[in-house]
């Protein structure tokens, strides 16, 4: 690293490649080395402030990394936090003994969701003032389950789950019924607490319908 | 004509005197590698390489059309499909180019593997190629997720509910996963995030110090029966290997990788001429239950797999087998960093890339067909083999209406058609006594749902006198030898009548 290296023509490549310092060193850095290697002082006192500025940067980087964190969890939110009693329509449109596909808004939304927001669910009317409502979403993986009147029965296009009217599971994959909504009559509407998708994990999981359903055996 | 020629020169000058890349870039093309490796199974890393620029370069290209919003995404790729010029040829290109480039990574990983490349000093290659994999995974299923489509929808549905078994904090990551309680813009907007910024980022980064390593430590030599890999000795014999019997990589071997990326571009473009792009299917309306959602070709032995797997068995199988999976595939370096590279004496990695590959096609197969669903039109759809009705009783046809509107056909073929969830029914007069049906019939079991509730009795009665009749001509069908005896006094016109119906087709 002498100083009477001589300086390559400003137009000719470097050729070979050489790894940086060991061809022209930057302007002022020969007289640092020379001094800095026998100067602990000045060593230090630049390991110091070296150590100061990552110390600045640490601070500052954690007290970024909070209002971050909180912003990526935003979503995160306690069971319920997202639930709010939606009107599926008049006690009456529902009839006796029937299972029918009500529409819904899903009641947390944004201007940009387009129809993700429409939610369908299985409504049935077993008395005057008796229902039961289901997601549509088989308890296996989430696929659409089609009601079949005929039959009586749930079937899921995906791994073949089956399910009887009243929810239970009747065969296939899924290991429990599908998953109801809580419902409520409100000056003749018929209303349900929904507002996230039923999974395994949230409250829809906590009420499971008995296996056996309608099964002659239970008499 | 010197001028421009004097000018160019020039100008190259005045860069390379400020960039200094000639020195690296002839290192690298020029560095020596064992002769043998100049071969055409050497050729799919590059391929892989290749294929992720066209990805970039046509995911530009859609970019400038793309709408990634709830409302608007499926309407902007109609608009791409039908109404931007080339628009289609630019979806099917990207479409393709994804499709070609899980299997080519597929493939180099498995030559690889087979090659014993991932042995000392190339385990951290091989662990950054594992990542490149899980990327390249990752890039598939986002790819689907920006189609946003019905299968895209409930795809992703199929992924939260994934992820919900977690233990304890499912609920809070399905949140996060969508972005919010359900599918919505919110999960479109963030898969577009990871689809178009995280995940190719993070392939950029590790694709390069994956190359960067493979020049560094130089390209995994053929393997040959009896050199064995020794940490002690390998890096002397490899140099000598290069030295001595070794050629320059450019033009040596680089040619071969040239030819091979450009044949795998052009096919990508006659697929993509030929078979255009991928959808976009249904809307994504999830109040439209009728449909039968299905994941991407490359995802189809997963969907399979979770058809078979007992209920008890799933959630561990779903939250731990891809953990231990990924577990394997990064500690394979460490647990077999020396030793033989040549397959000749690797039977077990032979056995191993054999099976999943026989495993992973029969998955696929059986993704495509899905023996385990319903056939949700065959009740109203397939027709009866019309010489099962011609002669029958009005109670055996009676049956056979029961079968057909009851949605018996949904998941029980005869004569071929229907589902294939429970077993066909040509003759299973054979293998059932009357009573048995009717039991089996009223009580389900095994994976049958109980019709006791949902048929009257006489719907019962006709039904299993209709599935009685269920058998080939030359065999007879099954009769419970307990009570064969007493059936003179105890069988019923109408049991009887069936069966000899059934028996004169």
């Amino acid at each position: 690293m002498s100083e009477n290296q001589p300086h390559q023509d400003e137009n000719q490549p470097a050729g070979k490649y050489v790894a940086h310092g060991t061809g022209t060193p930057p302007i002022g850095e020969q007289s640092a080395q020379a001094s800095g290697r026998e100067d602990p002082i000045t060593v230090s006192r630049r390991w110091l402030l070296l150590k100061a500025g990552i110390a600045l940067n640490g601070l500052v980087g954690i007290a970024l990394a909070v209002p971050l964190i909180r912003y990526f969890f935003g979503p995160w939110r306690s069971d319920g936090g997202y639930k709010s009693w939606v009107t599926l329509g008049p006690v009456d449109s529902f009839p006796n003994g029937e299972t029918r596909l009500a529409y819904y808004k899903n009641p947390y939304r944004r201007p940009w969701d387009g129809m993700t927001d429409d939610v369908a669910c299985y409504v049935r009317r077993e008395g005057s003032d008796e229902f039961k409502v289901f997601a549509i979403n088989c308890a296996h993986l989430g696929c659409p389950v089609r009601w079949f009147p005929q039959s009586q029965l749930f079937m899921c296009p995906c791994h073949g789950g089956v399910y009887y009217a009243d929810g239970s599971r009747a065969s296939g994959p899924p290991d429990r019924g599908l998953f109801p909504y809580s419902w409520r009559i409100e000056s003749a509407q018929l209303q349900i607490d929904a507002g996230q998708m039923p999974t395994l994990s949230n409250s829809a999981s906590l009420v499971k319908i008995a296996m056996g359903g309608n099964s002659p055996c239970q008499g | 004509m010197p001028g421009i020629k004097q000018t160019a020169v020039s100008v190259y000058a005045w860069l390379e005197r400020r960039l200094q890349l000639e020195g690296p870039v002839k290192d690298a093309a020029l560095h020596k590698v064992p002769r043998n490796t100049a071969s055409w199974w050497y050729v799919f890393g590059s391929a892989a390489f290749t294929l992720f620029f066209l990805q970039i370069v046509t995911g530009i290209f859609l970019a400038l059309i793309y709408v990634p919003s709830g409302g608007e995404a499926w309407n902007s790729l109609m608009v791409l499909n039908h109404q931007v010029p080339l628009g289609w040829f630019v979806r099917a290109l990207h479409g393709w180019g994804s499709n070609f480039m899980v299997a080519v990574v597929l493939i180099h990983m498995a030559q690889v593997f087979l090659f014993g490349a991932y042995k000392f000093p190339r385990e951290l290659t091989w662990i950054f190629g594992v990542f490149l994999l899980l990327l390249t995974l990752a890039m598939a299923f986002t790819g689907q997720v920006m189609r946003f489509d019905q299968d895209s929808y409930w795809g992703l549905a199929i992924g939260a509910m994934i992820v919900s078994r977690v233990p304890w904090i499912g609920g809070g990551l399905v949140h996060l996963l969508l972005g919010g309680p359900i599918i919505s813009g919110a999960t479109l907007s963030r898969f577009f995030t990871f689809h178009v910024f995280i995940v190719p980022g993070l392939l950029l980064f590790f694709a390069s110090l994956h190359v960067w390593m493979v020049l560094k430590l130089g390209v995994n030599e053929w393997p040959m029966p009896g050199r064995i890999v020794r940490r002690s000795t390998y890096i002397d014999e490899y140099n000598q290997l290069a030295h001595q019997d070794g050629i320059p990589f450019v033009p040596g071997a680089f040619w071969k990788d040239l030819a091979f990326s450009g044949a795998v571009l052009a096919a990508v473009a006659v697929c993509a001429l030929v078979f255009g792009p991928n959808g976009p299917n249904g809307v994504p309306d999830p109040s439209i239950i009728q449909t039968v959602p299905k994941p991407d070709f490359f995802f189809l032995w997963i969907y399979a797999i979770l058809a078979y797997l007992p209920p008890q068995l799933e959630t561990p199988f779903m939250l731990i087998a891809p953990l231990v999976a990924i577990a394997i595939l990064l500690a394979l370096p460490f647990y077999a960093s020396e030793g033989e590279k040549s397959w000749h004496r690797r039977p077990v990695a032979v056995l191993a890339v054999s099976l999943i590959a026989v495993a992973w096609g029969t998955l696929t197969q059986l993704g495509t067909t899905t023996p385990w669903s319903p056939h949700m039109e065959a009740w109203s759809g397939d027709t009866l083999p019309v010489n099962l009705v011609r002669a029958a009783t009005p109670l055996v046809r009676q049956g056979a209406n029961v079968f057909q509107e009851k949605q018996c056909r949904n998941c029980h073929s005869i004569g071929g058609h229907g589902g294939q969830r429970g077993p066909a029914l040509d003759d299973v007069a054979t293998r059932m006594t009357l009573d048995q049906l009717r039991f089996k019939v009223v009580t389900g079991g095994g994976n049958m749902p109980a019709y006791g509730k949902n048929l009257s009795p006489a719907e019962i009665e006709a039904l299993v006198s209709f599935l009685h009749t269920l058998h080939p001509a030359n065999e007879p069908p099954a009769v419970n030898p307990a009570s064969e005896g007493i059936s003179t006094t105890h069988a019923s016109g109408g049991e009887e009548t069936p069966a000899k119906a059934g028996a004169k087709r």
